[in-house]
């Protein structure tokens, strides 16, 4: 099976509504391991307290936050290069998904930081580029809803997600290149993680968690956007005829 | 009085709708903030005594900037000649057409304002002195806007013009709303004097904006 074949709707949709059902419940037992793992099992920290509860949401939202833009970016390349009939869809479905993971990374960062740093905000490079990957996910958004045709919406959409790349690696990279408040990566680095197990391993099946709660709502997201559009094209033909 | 609260709905329904824009005020009145700290650097003492002032600053850029939507598209639609020939006095169809803009572009700015002032790193008393001020300075704006509106209506390309007709015009605004934000947290000058010059400001531009700005569609319009 080729990445070709399900670009067919209807045979798309046939496969989404086969498995959609088991992802959202996949996903939903995966929250309630997770947030019973976070509540009763993990410890608190012995610095931060119960605050540190907050990084079991904020960092699933920021990883997520990149990823689901990194699946925008890849759905811009089907749509330029390939002209997957699909990618445009995806890639129109993930942006308010993201911007919402990224506007709830912020917001917990924020309240996180208040009792930690002592301040809602600083403008260090790791929250300004965060903050900045949220002004361009509004700006994509703006931008496909403002073009009206949805095929040109999407070419449109596309060269600009794809411009927008340059921010992910900053994003990643900046608490290493700069000497930042936020701090380093501490789970995906070289020579192991340095988070306890007693708290990684929360913080993964919250990932986890997240993961299936984004492909959920980007499936259905994609499914209810087809359907939007058949009903857009048959309004059209109902048009015409009319005439 | 139905027909304008029937144009006042349906000019909110416009803006809500696609291409309507109404959102993307917000969306530029964050931008313009987020803009500020890379040109004055991070520091966030500097940050929080200018905040007042980049607030403002943001709030009158993204004002004027929706501004080119007020008769523009009403007129490419022909509802302009429309309303011009209606029985409804022009000054009040401008009026409510104010109010509609507001409530869609003004109104949205006031409410985020606060969440901005956080990246700012505002004290709470300024994030609500600066609050109150925008939520009476920007009605003044949309007012005085309306004037710059009206007379770049015929023009294809208005919209930087009204930037310049317009930005004199709403500097008396500007001042008082900022040193009102600015007097509720620095001791000698009490908040309620040129909050009161404020207020009064914007009671005086929604009397003159719209007289002035339909004085211009008439003649305008040919």
């Amino acid at each position: 099976m080729r990445l070709i074949d399900y670009a067919n709707p209807t045979r798309f949709l046939g496969l989404v509504g086969v498995s959609l059902k088991w992802i959202a419940a996949a996903t939903a037992i995966a929250f309630a391991v997770g947030l019973w793992l976070v509540f009763m099992v993990a410890p608190a920290d012995y610095q931060q307290g119960e605050t540190v509860k907050i990084m079991y949401i904020h960092v699933p939202c920021a990883w997520l936050s990149m990823f689901c833009y990194v699946t925008m970016a890849g759905s811009a390349l089907g749509t330029l290069v390939w002209r997957h009939p699909l990618a445009d869809v995806s890639a129109k479905c993930a942006a308010p998904i993201g911007a919402a993971f990224t506007f709830l990374a912020l917001v917990t960062g924020s309240l996180w930081g208040k009792p930690m740093w002592g301040t809602w905000w600083v403008w260090d490079a790791r929250l300004t580029s965060v903050l900045v990957l949220f002004i361009m996910y509004l700006g994509l958004i703006a931008l496909t809803e403002t073009i009206e045709d949805p095929i040109r919406a999407a070419r449109a959409g596309a060269v600009l997600t794809l411009v927008g790349v340059v921010n992910i690696p900053i994003i990643k990279f900046s608490v290493d290149w700069w000497n930042t408040l936020h701090q380093p990566s501490s789970v995906f680095r070289m020579g192991g993680s340095t988070v306890d197990a007693s708290m990684l391993v929360p913080l993964l099946v919250m990932a986890g968690a997240f993961t299936g709660l984004f492909v959920t709502l980007h499936l259905a997201a994609m499914r209810n956007e087809i359907l939007r559009r058949r009903i857009r094209a048959m309004r059209l033909v109902e048009a015409s005829r009319a005439e | 009085m139905s027909a304008l609260s029937a144009l006042f709905f349906r000019e909110l329904k416009l803006a809500a709708r696609i291409g309507g824009g109404a959102p993307m005020g917000s969306l530029f009145f964050l931008i313009v903030v987020t803009v500020v700290p890379f040109g004055v650097g991070p520091d966030m003492r500097l940050l929080a005594r200018i905040g007042p002032a980049i607030l403002w600053i943001g709030a009158l850029l993204a004002t004027l900037l929706s501004l080119d939507r007020l008769f523009q598209a009403d007129r490419d639609d022909g509802s302009l000649d429309l309303v011009l020939a209606g029985e409804s006095p022009l000054e009040l169809v401008v009026l409510v057409k104010c109010l509609a803009h507001w409530t869609a572009t003004g109104l949205p700015l006031v409410v985020v304002s606060p969440f901005l002032a956080l990246f700012l790193a505002m004290e709470p008393v300024a994030i609500a002195a600066t609050t109150a001020t925008l939520a009476v300075g920007t009605p003044a704006l949309t007012f005085t806007g309306a004037i710059g509106a009206a007379l770049t209506v015929s023009l294809r390309r208005g919209g930087l013009l009204i930037a310049i007709l317009v930005l004199p015009l709403t500097l008396p605004v500007m001042i008082f709303g900022v040193s009102a934000a600015v007097a509720a947290v620095s001791e000698p000058v009490p908040f309620r004097t040129p909050f009161a010059i404020l207020s009064g400001l914007a009671l005086f531009a929604a009397v003159l904006g719209p007289v002035a700005a339909a004085a211009a569609l008439r003649h305008g319009g040919e």
